[in-house]
């Protein structure tokens, strides 16, 4: 029973994220088939309209897929951290029930 | 349990990776070189004590307590995960993030809490294009020190009031999020305005920043509240020796 109920949760929970993603890939194509982050179409899009432009980063990875790899590194890396840290915090409490 | 949760996740994950590493950076934090060097510089000089106050907390914290340490490093790798992670808003069809500082301030004391946003912020500039070196000081007054101390402020106001953890936590982490926005509208409007009066350019970029950060800010609070419950039923003598809840509160 308990594993019925656990089954359906799952199918309803995968069910409303695939819906949620698709209608986010959906929606902006009534306007453009990009999502430009608020620094673009916000700050700087507002900084140009008052004479000043973004210049380029001082080591500048924002280019080709570079970007995309220093991103898995960082993310790889933050969530490594962030696990361990996690664990550290918990397994912390074991020791002390102990 | 593990069985029914990991396609979930796996699923999640990969959605999220998908989104993450599908697109450039989409940030929030001023792009290098967008204000001019005397206001770049006055957001500097508003940074730095902060930064210097905070570190000696860090420090001192991490001598008193132990425990101190996982803390500091599970909140500083949140802050600078979601800080970089783009989040698409389809009301407005744009892509901003969430800050994480609230859930830091709640956890660390403010002054700790704008270190991890600096040390972030830096990395992000350096390596990840997102941000600038020039914009440091005005990216770390606004998402570290303003957001910080509105998420503080926000979360033990309403504990005085005898609100629970859930409702504290998310309007901190709701307020510290639109305030992260206006305190960069402010930035950004006095930078760029130049002889133009300030409030009108200030409005224009307030207004538009509210459709994806409306949203964005509601996302943000769940998340802090999450965080913060989480934490409560897992180590809920950590939030007791963080002062965050009363010993008779621990379960």
């Amino acid at each position: 029973m308990n594993r019925g109920i656990g089954s359906a949760k799952k199918t309803l929970f995968i069910g409303i994220t695939a819906l949620l993603f698709a209608w986010c890939h959906h929606l902006p194509a009534a306007g453009s088939d990009k999502w430009p982050g608020v620094d673009e179409s916000v700050v700087e899009k507002y900084a140009k309209d008052h004479g000043r432009e973004a210049s380029e980063p001082l080591i500048n990875t924002d280019q080709g897929d570079l970007l995309l790899f220093v991103f898995l590194i960082a993310g790889v890396m933050g969530g490594f951290a962030a696990g361990y840290s996690w664990r550290m915090l918990v397994s912390e409490k074991t020791r002390n029930k102990m | 349990m593990k069985i029914v949760k990991m396609p979930a996740f796996l699923l999640l994950a990969t959605l999220v990776s998908w989104h993450t590493l599908g697109s450039p950076a989409f940030a929030m934090h001023i792009s290098e070189g967008i204000l001019p060097i005397n206001w770049a510089l006055v957001w500097f000089a508003v940074a730095i004590p902060f930064i210097a106050v905070g570190l000696r907390r860090v420090k001192q914290m991490a001598k008193d307590d132990l425990s101190a340490k996982p803390l500091i490093g599970l909140m500083a790798a949140v802050v600078f995960i979601i800080s970089c992670m783009p989040v698409p808003v389809p009301t407005a069809g744009t892509c901003s993030h969430p800050c994480g500082t609230g859930i830091a301030a709640i956890l660390l004391g403010p002054l700790v809490s704008v270190v991890i946003a600096g040390v972030s912020l830096l990395i992000q500039a350096l390596f990840l294009a997102h941000g600038g070196l020039s914009t440091w000081g005005a990216n770390v007054v606004s998402m570290g020190v303003v957001g910080s101390f509105t998420g503080f402020l926000t979360f033990r106001g309403l504990r005085l009031l005898r609100l629970n953890l859930a409702v504290a936590g998310f309007a901190a982490g709701l307020l510290a999020d639109w305030a992260t926005y206006l305190a960069t509208a402010v930035e950004l409007a006095s930078g760029i305005s130049g002889s133009a009066p300030f409030l009108p350019v200030f409005w224009k970029i307030l207004i538009a920043f509210v459709p994806t950060q409306l949203p964005l800010g509601i996302l943000e609070g769940a998340i802090t509240a999450g965080m913060v419950t989480l934490l409560y039923r897992k180590r809920p003598d950590l939030l007791v020796k963080m002062h965050v809840i009363k010993p008779e509160e621990a379960i």
